[in-house]
């Protein structure tokens, strides 16, 4: 039995410290929806998305109302379109298809105009990365990633040439908008199958017909109850462990509960802490508490590796099925205390990229100048991924060149997404490294058989 | 459905009487009830149930929300299920 002091507690966990439910994600495979008519391909995926998740958005806030915890985000998860596509050539039509169905059943996002290229791309997979630009440009509410490389394939280096020069013209596709589409764009080392959160939700091609996968959040949680512990370090991951079971478990039972209610399957929940922009609810914060001045200080690497490796702890107990990225999230735009510490000189990329060795996901929501070159962005993405090829985890990039900004100046894009600093990156030119292309043979240690 | 009502604010005389009546007129049952001050608020806990209830779990939540407006309390009404799932290591509840 539970006391009257945990039913305060679960309270003001909701009222005070911005507890919510980031989304319920339903992942729907659109394998046979494959035709090799354009019509007839987005016919079927019209009506297979329809009735799978009409009534995700209502099952949503039904579930939320009675458990009186928000449940922020609605979405939707599709195969990689590069697959659903590869016959029919359709995939510009698949997207308004897409884009329509998001509007008519009110879901926040659709993720899945994705393609698997890490170890080399087929000519309409080619065909179809080129089409990004326009495809984010055009809809709403679609997101976009590419994996480029796996800790098995090694890092396909043609594909990571060409995303630099994707990344831009989706920048120039959008530049009326702070270049808004490169937001929805994410770039992927080990990208998984069952990721609920966006830009780089897809529904892999292991994963069950229809599946409802749980994002959960709760940054702010985490740091109040921190606030009240005055131990040592172990004493703080004791903390973060039993807070991050709470959070988890509150997950568990939406996943349960939403597939359920929609007769689907109940897949994963995702234990990543994602932080919003709104203060209280920040990943950096959580950092800060432990004990730095501002996050970037020397101890940041170690105190999220601390946080991550608690969270994970706390949260696997808490949930039948683990999966997801599942590791805390340092998107700058979307965290109050990132953009604070980069605006005063604390925070800067090197120190971001050395955080993502410890933690999930990687360099995301990161902007730059407008006048940074393709390659530049190439080599960008091409350090991330290599941390997390060689360290046998998920790296992503979702980084944005703002049009017509630079170094101090601001993007704006608003809601979940935040505002971003646009942060200074070296400009020595790597285009020699960039344009050899090829492969980057996998690690040694990746040989396990 | 089991839930739990909380109802936190400032304490004045009739608020239980008041609560209570609601519920009564909603055919909800109370199976539990206690009340405390907790850092300096008057807080109320009651564990309910809706399954004899005409009225379904919305309508039920709106008429306490304004019962709360016109106390000047705060009334939430939660399935039980949260509390289990956060608080207690085994569960197999559902809503």
């Amino acid at each position: 039995m539970y006391t009257n002091k945990e039913i305060i507690e679960t309270i003001n966990m909701v009222s005070h410290q911005h507890l919510d439910v980031r989304t319920i994600t339903m992942g729907i495979s659109l394998m046979d929806c494959i035709s090799d008519s354009k019509t007839r391909t987005c016919e079927k995926i019209y009506d297979k998305i329809m009735s799978r998740a009409g009534n995700l958005v209502k099952v949503g806030e039904q579930i939320s109302s009675e458990i009186g915890v928000p449940i922020v985000n609605k979405r939707v998860s599709v195969t990689p379109i590069s697959l659903v596509s590869a016959s029919s050539r359709g995939h510009l039509e698949i997207i308004r298809t897409l884009d329509k169905i998001a509007e008519e059943i009110g879901i926040d996002f659709l993720g899945g105009y994705s393609a698997l290229v890490h170890k080399a791309m087929s000519p309409y997979e080619e065909e179809f990365i080129r089409s990004i630009p326009e495809a984010l440009s055009t809809t709403n509410k679609i997101c976009s990633s590419v994996n480029v490389a796996t800790s098995k394939a090694g890092i396909n280096m043609d594909a990571v040439a060409l995303m630099g020069k994707i990344v831009k013209e989706c920048a120039l596709a959008t530049k009326d908008n702070d270049s808004m589409a490169c937001a929805k764009l994410v770039v992927f080392a080990n990208a998984v199958e069952d990721n609920p959160f966006m830009a780089g939700a897809f529904l892999g091609s292991g994963e069950d017909d229809t599946v409802i996968n749980v994002g959960v959040s709760g940054p702010g949680v985490v740091k109040t109850a921190l606030e009240k512990v005055d131990g040592d370090l172990t004493q703080v991951a004791e903390c973060i462990k039993q807070t991050a079971f709470k959070i988890t478990r509150v997950g568990q039972l939406v996943a349960k509960e939403a597939a359920k209610r929609l007769g689907v399957s109940s897949g994963i929940v995702d234990l990543s802490l994602a932080p919003t922009p709104v203060v209280g609810d920040s990943v950096a914060h959580i950092l800060e508490e432990i004990g730095l001045e501002s996050v970037g200080a020397c101890g940041t690497t170690a105190t999220l590796a601390m946080l991550n490796d608690a969270v994970k702890k706390g949260g696997i107990m808490a949930s039948s099925h683990v999966g997801g990225l599942s590791g805390a999230f340092i998107p700058v735009s979307e965290d109050a205390g990132m953009i604070k510490a980069t605006e005063i000189g604390a925070l800067n990329i090197e120190k971001l990229e050395a955080m993502t060795a410890v933690c999930s996901v990687g360099l995301d929501m990161i902007a730059v100048p407008g006048d940074t070159e393709a390659d530049v962005i190439s080599a960008l993405i091409a350090d991330e991924i290599a941390i997390g090829v060689v360290n046998t985890k998920t790296t992503a990039v979702r980084v944005i060149p703002v049009y017509g900004k630079k170094e101090g100046e601001y993007a704006e894009f608003g809601g979940l997404l935040g505002r971003a600093p646009i942060m200074k990156i070296s400009k020595y030119s790597p285009s020699k490294f960039i344009s050899r292309g090829g492969r980057i043979p996998a690690p040694l240690h990746s040989n396990k058989n | 459905m089991k839930a739990i009502v909380s109802v936190i604010g400032k304490d004045k005389k009739g608020i239980i009487a008041k609560v209570a009546t609601k519920l009564s007129d909603l055919d909800v049952n109370i199976e539990d009830i206690s009340q405390t001050i907790m850092q300096n608020f008057f807080t109320m806990i009651m564990a309910v149930d809706l399954s004899e209830s005409s009225h379904n779990f919305e309508e039920v939540k709106q008429e306490l929300t304004a019962t709360g407006q016109a106390l000047g309390v705060e009334i939430h009404i939660q399935s039980q299920s949260i509390f289990e799932s956060m608080h207690q290591l085994t569960t197999n509840t559902t809503l």
